[in-house]
């Protein structure tokens, strides 16, 4: 299995439709284009585009049935984004650099 | 290739700082100095006692699993769907303390990615869109 860059993963779920889109199908399931327009508001040229730029993200799936297509979820795609190691190194230094700022301001 | 790395990760911060024992384990425990270097937190230095923590992004889940005063501090961590457990160990030095944070925790499997990605992510999405929007 491939996974796309976390670069792709991140522009594809910053913009907020799109991750609207790809919220519903973790909710839903499986969803046609037409279902997916009918809850975005916005037109179905613009949600088909969207379902593009997150199936080239690899955070969504399309299943050919008759004249439909049906999408869906990929969650594992998330992974490199739940890579909490890498994130979580970077959020503790900069609490301990605070930890050391509060400590100097104690001694006063 | 995701899948071999389903192992324990944890992530470890030490430091050596110029102050006794006793004074970070203050930092560590008392929440009015805890707001000021970690978050907003309604922390208790009790066994089993269930606190939480509140950042700009979300909240995180905590409770304390052993507690050692001036010594050592654990509690679990759990947010954005991840389950982890964070220790501090305070070691007396010549020069003050040897601060030491580790936090362990598991890969999310595709359960816990996918409860992150209905509850916990949206919060972390709107963050990281800020993020993206400055300029490099």
């Amino acid at each position: 299995m491939t996974s796309a860059s976390p670069d792709i993963l991140f522009r594809s779920l910053a913009d907020p439709t799109r991750r609207a889109i790809f919220e519903q199908l973790c909710r839903d399931g499986e969803l046609t284009v037409g279902a997916l327009t009918a809850r975005a508001g916005i037109s179905q040229p613009a949600v088909s585009k969207h379902l593009g730029v997150l199936k080239q993200a690899g955070l969504v799936r399309d299943r050919h049935q008759g004249r439909q297509t049906h999408y869906s979820a990929q969650v594992s795609a998330l992974a490199p984004l739940i890579d909490w190691s890498s994130q979580m190194t970077g959020f503790w230094h900069s609490r301990f650099d605070q930890l050391e700022e509060l400590l100097k301001r104690m001694d006063q | 290739m995701n899948q071999a790395a389903t192992a324990t990760q944890s992530v470890i911060v030490e430091r050596n700082l110029p102050h006794p024992p006793e004074k970070i384990w203050r930092a560590l425990t008392q929440p009015h100095l805890i707001e000021e270097w970690l978050m907003k937190a309604d922390f208790k230095p009790v066994l089993d006692h269930r606190f939480s923590l509140q950042a700009d992004w979300g909240t995180v889940q905590c409770q304390v699993t052993a507690i050692d005063p001036n010594k050592s501090l654990a509690y679990r961590w759990d947010a954005l769907g991840i389950e982890t457990v964070v220790t501090w160990t305070l070691t007396p030095t010549p020069s003050g303390t040897h601060l030491r944070m580790e936090q362990t925790g598991f890969r999310p499997d595709q359960k816990q990615a996918y409860h992150g990605a209905r509850h916990g992510w949206p919060a972390f999405f709107d963050k990281l869109e800020q993020v993206l929007a400055r300029p490099d």
